[in-house]
């Protein structure tokens, strides 16, 4: 395994040697051209932030709404979130990104709203929908890891449902679900790149267009891997920051 | 609450025919038992006797399948009714189920604050008082997990007085304690009886049951197998059963 891993890179290095294989120069920070090209490809990277930040806070709005009657004891409350979860994650993200994107408007528009979705709020919508049936799922375990003596605690002083939840339960399923959000937070970031095939101008986009362009996929597609490598290790970070953030506030 | 129950208004507490199933096993049968205001309960019996399962239906963390129970003159019934008796019944658990998130201050407000609509500085008033009478005011603004079980148990207790309940029902208060820890909170218990507090105590100290008890009530099977003074419960109990479990529980 070792022996591959060192090989690959050595070729790689080999390729920066300037042999054939290898075209560096379209992203050569030192030419004009090489320059202008690079901050082409980084300008993408507002449009991926914004559009998984918004993306995810929906999904994570989305998913309580659907969680919380899905933890019912009636059974008639609970079956509409279970439908739901069900039917959502059975949809792979590229065919709901194509029928939010294409679909929805007709199906508005026949119901007499007018309104023009963009690439990029076609995307926000996609993302978050489909991605708020994992969210529900990860809120719930996270809830039901609280051991019933805090709701039952909680029934005894007389606080209502949405009290126990808001003061007691949801502040200590937080700190048990933040790795698990912070993973599926990563998940949508990579995800974003599907909004390219609709035309929405994020990285991946921006990278096919250069390669278009420059008939240079290898050297663009290796820049762009680079650039979610970035922003992912970044979120990375800034959650162990937050886990130790809280962690610390809990003196347990 | 205007009802046929204002008829028995001297019963702090009236259980009538109560059963209760969990699937095939039946946990309480035919259970009458009658609690006078002030009067101070003790049951007993072996585990898995029901003890704790009745004690949970008088503010209804469980669920009776037929029966009737009465808490100060209102029948138990509809969501409402619930909400009423639960404003008057008090509840000290075996896990104490303190909120681990919260300061013990916050701990103690939280019910009176959201529950009864007191504002901050009144509520905190509240918790002092109680906090003093537990004799653990210095720990207000710690964490729970920050303080000993004794502690934790003192705290749930004055959570519970802190919505000044008439009846306070205690589920096995000192079997989740280090044996040195047992008697900072039976003083407190016992002192809280002495006060003219209704209670019923579920609990394996007989000591406690000698000092505090105005009657004893000895449960085997889902059943009332025996009642009676402490003095006629210990010396000479009329039941075979009864015996047995006096002879093992007092050994040691």
């Amino acid at each position: 395994m070792k022996n591959i891993i060192a090989l690959t890179c050595l070729s790689l290095l080999a390729g920066c040697g300037g042999s054939g294989n290898w075209g560096w120069y379209v992203i050569d920070p030192t030419t004009p051209k090489g320059w202008s090209n690079i901050t082409f490809l980084l300008s993408g990277f507002g449009a991926t932030i914004l559009l998984s930040v918004i993306a995810a806070a929906l999904s994570m709005v989305i998913g309580l709404l659907v969680v919380l009657p899905g933890m019912s004891t009636n059974r008639w409350i609970r079956l509409p979130s279970r439908i739901y979860i069900e039917f959502i994650r059975a949809i792979p993200l590229l065919p709901m990104l194509f029928w939010v994107f294409y679909g929805l408007p007709v199906v508005l528009q026949s119901m007499g709203i007018s309104v023009r979705i963009d690439a990029f709020w076609g995307a926000v919508i996609t993302l978050a929908l489909s991605d708020s049936a994992f969210t529900a799922e990860i809120y719930r375990s996270g809830i039901q890891s609280i051991a019933r003596g805090q709701t039952e605690a909680a029934k005894t002083i007389g606080l209502t449902y949405a009290q126990t939840m808001r003061y007691v339960i949801l502040p200590q399923a937080i700190r048990r679900i933040l790795p698990p959000l912070a993973n599926q937070f990563i998940y949508i970031v990579k995800m974003s790149a599907f909004a390219s095939v609709i035309g929405m101008q994020e990285l991946t986009r921006r990278a096919n267009e250069l390669v278009v362009t420059e008939y240079r996929p290898l050297e663009i597609y290796s820049l762009l891997i680079l650039e979610y490598l970035v922003l992912v290790l970044a979120i990375s970070f800034f959650v162990r920051w937050l886990e130790r953030k809280m962690g610390a506030d809990e003196s347990r | 609450m205007v009802n046929e129950a204002n008829t028995d208004q001297t019963n702090a507490i009236d259980i009538k025919g109560l059963n209760k199933w969990y699937g095939d096993f039946q946990a309480l049968e035919d259970v009458n038992l009658t609690v006078a205001h002030g009067e101070r309960i003790v049951i007993c019996g072996p585990s898995g006797s029901g003890k704790s399962t009745l004690i949970r239906c008088v503010n209804s963390l469980e669920t009776h399948d037929s029966g009737s129970i009465m808490v100060d003159g209102m029948k138990m019934g509809d969501a409402a009714s619930i909400e009423a008796i639960r404003s008057e019944v008090g509840m000290v658990f075996q896990q104490f189920n303190l909120f681990p998130h919260l300061t013990i201050m916050q701990n103690l407000t939280l019910g009176p604050m959201k529950a009864r609509g007191l504002s901050r500085k009144d509520a905190e008033a509240r918790a002092m008082k109680y906090l003093e009478r537990v004799q653990i005011p210095e720990q207000a603004d710690k964490k729970p997990g920050a303080l000993s079980g004794g502690q934790q148990q003192r705290v749930a207790i004055a959570r519970s007085l802190c919505m000044e309940p008439k009846i306070m029902l205690f589920d096995e208060p000192t079997s989740a304690l280090d044996p040195e820890m047992i008697s900072e909170v039976l003083d407190v218990i016992v002192d809280l009886a002495e006060s003219g507090m209704t209670m019923i105590v579920v609990t394996h100290e007989m000591g406690f049951a000698r000092r505090a008890a105005d009657r004893m009530v000895f449960m085997d099977h889902g059943k009332i197998v025996e009642t009676g003074t402490p003095e006629a419960f210990f010396e000479n109990p009329q039941t075979e059963r009864c015996r047995t479990f006096l002879k093992q529980i007092l050994k040691h």
